[in-house]
């Protein structure tokens, strides 16, 4: 019943996806799908972008504007789509490298521009698709296959990142709490501005085989017991958090748009021919 | 009265990870012998939609239905 409409958003011809058996890629793509279509977004007027990686195959199985562009590029593409044609709803799905290495320049410039595009990262704490290297949110002590006696570099917090530079809608959700995976990635596409969403997801091929998660199921109990709503993160102590990460909604605030100020003071100065 | 559900499953789509097994409440599902997702005991289905909400694979659809539709879909 959930999933009834979906297969109107997808290419079906291009079904069973890529994704390795039960990689949550697939859970967060069918909550996007759901929230696109709770939204009752034309799928003619909806964009949906990505970069290199696993998350990077996700527009290919949807049938809208879709473009896979290079690795950490993605929201240059996806801020130049939204600028020339700021009706559409644009979407911007990212991996974790994706997003904060390779890209980590345009994501925080896209934070401080606030312009209307909806950010998602899928972050499975690992290099997926290049063979398991560890990424900027791979946990300390995590295995990886550039980490053989664990991973010793602290990983970013997402949030924290996207709030410090000025995003005006910031999430987090995970792939095993789906109900509210579903409702912020529904707020945070509905949000006008920069949204970001971090989902925390799983990789069980990678990053499970290397840190004895090597069933689905382990990987997806294991980013459960990560996340804690934020009511409960403000109650617990210090040692409490250790390894957790508080999930829900953060920012949610209204600042101007990038393109509605880029035509209110510079289009329309030009259009009168003011200086 | 209790409601009966009933599962659509997109064989084809499976890929028999078992996240669906795994999680339903009332173990109403299993891997068959074609490796593939069935809902072998569809009368103890409570509708949680769990197994569909975390199918990575748009595999698994659940609907509520007359309990007749559920002895016949078995
Ligand atoms: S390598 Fe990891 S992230 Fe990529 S499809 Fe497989 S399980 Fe998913
Ligand atoms: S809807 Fe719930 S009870 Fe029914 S098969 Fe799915 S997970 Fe099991
Ligand atoms: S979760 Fe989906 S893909 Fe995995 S076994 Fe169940 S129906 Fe098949």
């Amino acid at each position: 019943m959930y999933n009834e409409n979906i297969f109107h958003y997808l290419r079906t011809n291009k079904l069973p996806h890529i994704w390795c058996p039960g990689c949550a890629h697939g859970i967060i793509t069918a909550s996007i799908l759901r929230g696109i279509d709770k939204l009752k977004l034309d799928k003619n007027k909806t964009s949906v972008i990505s970069g290199i990686g696993c998350s990077g195959r996700t527009p290919g199985y949807l049938d809208m504007n879709t473009l896979h562009t290079t690795h950490g590029r993605s929201l240059t593409f996806a801020t130049g789509i939204k600028f020339a044609n700021p009706k559409l709803t644009v979407i911007d799905v990212m991996g974790d490298g994706d997003a904060l290495a390779i890209g980590g320049n345009h994501f925080i410039h896209a934070c401080r521009r606030n312009i209307d595009i909806t950010a998602i990262i899928f972050n499975n704490n690992i290099y997926g698709m290049t063979g398991g290297q560890y990424s900027p949110t791979t946990p300390v002590n995590a295995y990886a296959s550039t980490a053989p006696y664990g991973n010793v570099e602290p990983p970013f917090d997402i949030v924290k990142l996207a709030t410090g530079a000025g995003a005006t809608f910031v999430a987090r959700g995970d792939a095993f709490h789906v109900a509210l995976m579903d409702k912020i990635i529904e707020q945070a596409i509905s949000h006008k501005g920069f949204s970001v969403v971090e989902i925390m997801a799983t990789c069980p091929t990678q990053f499970g085989r290397r840190n004895k998660m090597k069933e689905p199921y382990q990987m997806l109990d294991f980013v459960a017991n990560m996340a804690v709503s934020i009511k409960k993160w403000n109650e617990i102590s210090e040692e409490e958090k250790e390894g957790k990460f508080p999930v829900g909604v953060f920012v949610d605030e209204t600042r101007s748009e990038y393109c509605e100020s880029y035509e209110e003071n510079i289009l329309k100065k030009v259009q009168r021919g003011e200086k | 009265m209790k409601k009966s559900y009933t599962h659509k499953i997109f064989k084809n789509l499976c890929k028999s990870c078992s996240l669906c097994v795994h999680y339903c409440p009332k173990n109403v599902l299993e891997i068959g012998e074609d490796r593939k997702v069935v809902a072998k005991r569809p009368e103890d289905c409570i509708g949680c939609h769990m197994c569909e909400l975390r199918c990575p694979d748009f595999a698994i659809q659940v609907f509520e239905c007359q309990a007749e539709e559920q002895k016949a879909a078995k």
